[in-house]
């Protein structure tokens, strides 16, 4: 592991984790895969450990720790090899809570992260519409200010977290003919009433609840706006460098995984008498594959140590994701080549990996959208600058 | 109270065990190192102590620098303080001499090390600290009490067990029992913070001599092949146990 980066705290942090993940998570992963539901003692158990708090303040329970420690929670939640789980716990740490930190009143934080914090109040973040996905600015959500209340109507999809969490952030349009200056995000609790959520079944994330949510008439007060009013297109946007950075590195650690899973059966594997790794062919793909996931995860290691510096890093971190969640796929489709047809028995790692791994181009920012937007900066050379809070 | 509990630093149990420099020297390359598994029993039962008693808890080690995470790991499970005896650990004797210097140093009243490392196996150095520094002994420790200056323990003996009072100073070969493998602690954030604030001592060794050398390590022979016998071929087994395993 690069010294660089990573200090002897670092080290024993990865190790406890491995530990914590090992003896308290790794038991009820098949479980939670059949049910898709994560069940709730574990976020208790995460809370307890101090897991949820590593990158937020420590006025609300948090440690304010650099962005390393969040590279090794997310790098150690892909190598017990559920990306449904890992989703759920870094959508509500770095999705819904993100936004609750950075635009949050302080009576909202006091309320919403600090019990994020503990594990007692999970949350989930809602911007993606059945009509409006890569096209964020199309929402047709609405928030009306009716006096001292806002007024949501609406519907939402895709929505990580979306059935069991306790609280939702919502993106809305405060003004419908404003385009990108109408959104604005706001901060609710589940059991307003008014919203209603229906789990999605899906090709992969087996575990985790993701849903399609409707919003009837949903009644809030004016206080649960999080930062300005009209400013949501700019926060959400803002937020998209660390949401990308982290898929690009839950890509580099799920490959990690695969590789070193696949290496060691290969070792093991007999065919023509010898070892499999004997074959060339085998040899000469496993390296190429494993050079490109190095290639990604040092770069991946230098965006988020700028980012951690302060630097906006959204060409880099856009570049991290689009790249390293291709490789991921790669390596998944061609690591369960290298089992054979065990690569396909959901007895063995790879059949569950190669189909969680495919929301990567997905999820967050299709690649195609990643490219228009690098495509803007680098040939265009458009600027993007730091929204203002 | 003040106890001081022996941590020894040994490689996972899963790593792979190589040998270098002709068969004399452990190669530590890519082995993994973690608390002694009889220390962290011990060390478990320690912070109880500290918990509900008021003791305090000192982690001690006989290494180099490499073996300060394992101290560190420690620190951030809950004991108050550590203390590295700045030299390898060549032989039993020879660490038990560095530690009972530690021990008549810091006056402590129960000093807690493993009944053994999982690595070399000695096994001597409870005994020997015990011996050194004139304290009680109770070997294969498997539950402990203290009250005052009295202390309750229970032995694992050949088949069942055996209590016993006796008194502080007092220095224990412990294991599992003392604690279950539950109650072992992963250390949460706030540990691993606070562990980075705690004093880590470095005492330089006394002089001390050794008394074995290791001359050759080996490895158990690798595992044979599987030889399947119909079941009712018993004319066969019996051949084979007896010509080719030689064991009838
Ligand atoms: C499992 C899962 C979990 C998710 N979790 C969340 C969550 O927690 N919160 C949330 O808000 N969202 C979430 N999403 C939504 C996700 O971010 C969107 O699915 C994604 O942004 C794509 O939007 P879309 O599905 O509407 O696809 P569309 O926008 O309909 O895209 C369809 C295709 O058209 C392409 N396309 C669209 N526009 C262009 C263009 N301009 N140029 C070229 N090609 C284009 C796309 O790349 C894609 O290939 C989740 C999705 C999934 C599958």
């Amino acid at each position: 592991m690069s010294n660089m980066y990573f200090t002897e705290e670092h080290q024993l942090f990865r190790q406890s984790l491995q530990d914590f993940l090992k003896k308290e998570v790794v038991p009820h992963i098949d479980k939670w895969e059949k049910t898709g539901t994560v069940e709730r003692f574990i976020w208790k158990k995460f809370g307890e450990m101090g897991f949820f708090g590593l990158a937020y303040p420590e006025e609300y329970g948090g440690l304010n720790l650099d962005l390393f420690y969040t590279v090794i929670l997310l790098e150690e939640l892909q190598k017990i090899n559920s990306g449904g789980f890992a989703a759920n716990i870094w959508a509500h740490t770095y999705l819904a809570m993100t936004h609750v930190n950075k635009e949050g009143s302080h009576e909202i934080k006091e309320k919403y992260l600090t019990a994020s914090i503990t594990g007692e109040k999970i949350g989930c973040l809602c911007i993606t519409e059945p009509f409006g996905g890569s096209d964020v600015a199309a929402m047709r959500t609405t928030a009306v200010k009716k006096g001292d209340s806002y007024v949501i109507n609406g519907s939402k999809t895709f929505i990580t977290n979306g059935v069991y969490s306790d609280y939702l952030v919502v993106a809305a349009k405060t003004d419908v003919d404003a385009g990108h200056n109408g959104m604005s995000i706001f901060i609710m609790d589940r059991d307003t009433p008014g919203i209603s959520a229906t789990k999605l079944d899906k090709l992969g994330w087996r575990a985790s609840d993701t849903a399609e949510i409707a919003f009837d008439n949903v009644t809030i007060p004016a206080s649960n706006l999080m930062g300005e009013e009209g400013k949501g297109f700019p926060y959400i946007m803002q937020h998209f460098a660390l949401e990308r950075l982290i898929m690009g590195i839950n890509a580099h650690a799920r490959a990690e995984y695969a590789l070193e899973y696949a290496r060691q059966y290969m070792s093991e594997r007999m065919a023509f008498g010898k070892t499999i790794n004997k074959f060339q062919a085998l040899r000469h793909s496993f390296v190429d594959l494993y050079a490109d996931m190095e290639m990604c995860r040092e770069y991946n290691y230098m965006v988020a140590s700028r980012l951690n510096n302060g630097e906006y890093v959204v060409k880099e971190a856009t570049i991290s994701k689009l790249k390293s969640t291709k490789m991921a796929d790669e390596v998944a489709y061609q690591c369960v080549q290298f089992l054979g047809g065990y690569g396909y028995m959901e007895e063995y790692p790879m059949a569950r990996l190669l189909r969680d791994s495919r929301l990567g181009p997905i999820g967050g920012g299709t690649s195609e959208i990643l490219r228009e937007i690098i495509a803007k900066m680098v040939i265009d050379k458009k600027e993007y600058k730091p929204a203002a809070k | 109270m003040k106890i001081l509990v022996c941590i020894s630093h040994v490689p996972d149990t899963t790593s792979k065990i190589n040998f270098t420099e002709g068969d004399t020297k452990f190669d530590t390359n890519g082995v993994q190192f973690v608390i002694n598994p009889n220390d962290e029993f011990g060390l478990t039962r320690a912070m109880w102590f500290k918990e509900k008693q008021g003791a305090s808890v000192t982690v001690v080690n006989v290494g180099g620098p490499e073996t300060e995470p394992t101290l560190r790991k420690a620190l951030a499970i809950g004991a108050d303080e550590a203390i590295r005896v700045n030299t390898e650990a060549i032989d039993g004797f020879a660490v038990a001499k560095q530690l009972a210097k530690v021990i008549e140093d810091g006056a402590y009243d129960l000093v807690i090390a493993g009944r053994e490392s999982i690595d070399y196996n000695g096994g001597m150095v409870p005994g020997m600290i015990a011996g050194l520094t004139n304290a009680n002994f109770v070997n294969n420790c498997i539950s402990l009490e203290v009250e005052g200056t009295n202390v309750t323990a229970t032995r694992e003996i050949d088949g069942g067990k055996e209590t016993v009072t006796t008194a502080l100073p007092l220095v224990i070969g412990g294991q599992k029992g003392l604690v279950e493998e539950s109650d072992l602690r992963i250390p949460n954030m706030r540990g691993i913070m606070m562990a980075r604030k705690k004093p880590l001592q470095v005492l330089e060794p006394i002089a001390t001599e050794t008394e074995t050398t290791s001359v050759k390590f080996e490895k158990p022979a690798p595992k044979g092949a599987v030889t399947l016998v119909a079941p009712d071929n018993l004319d066969e087994l019996v051949n084979l146990l007896h010509n080719e395993a030689k064991v009838i």
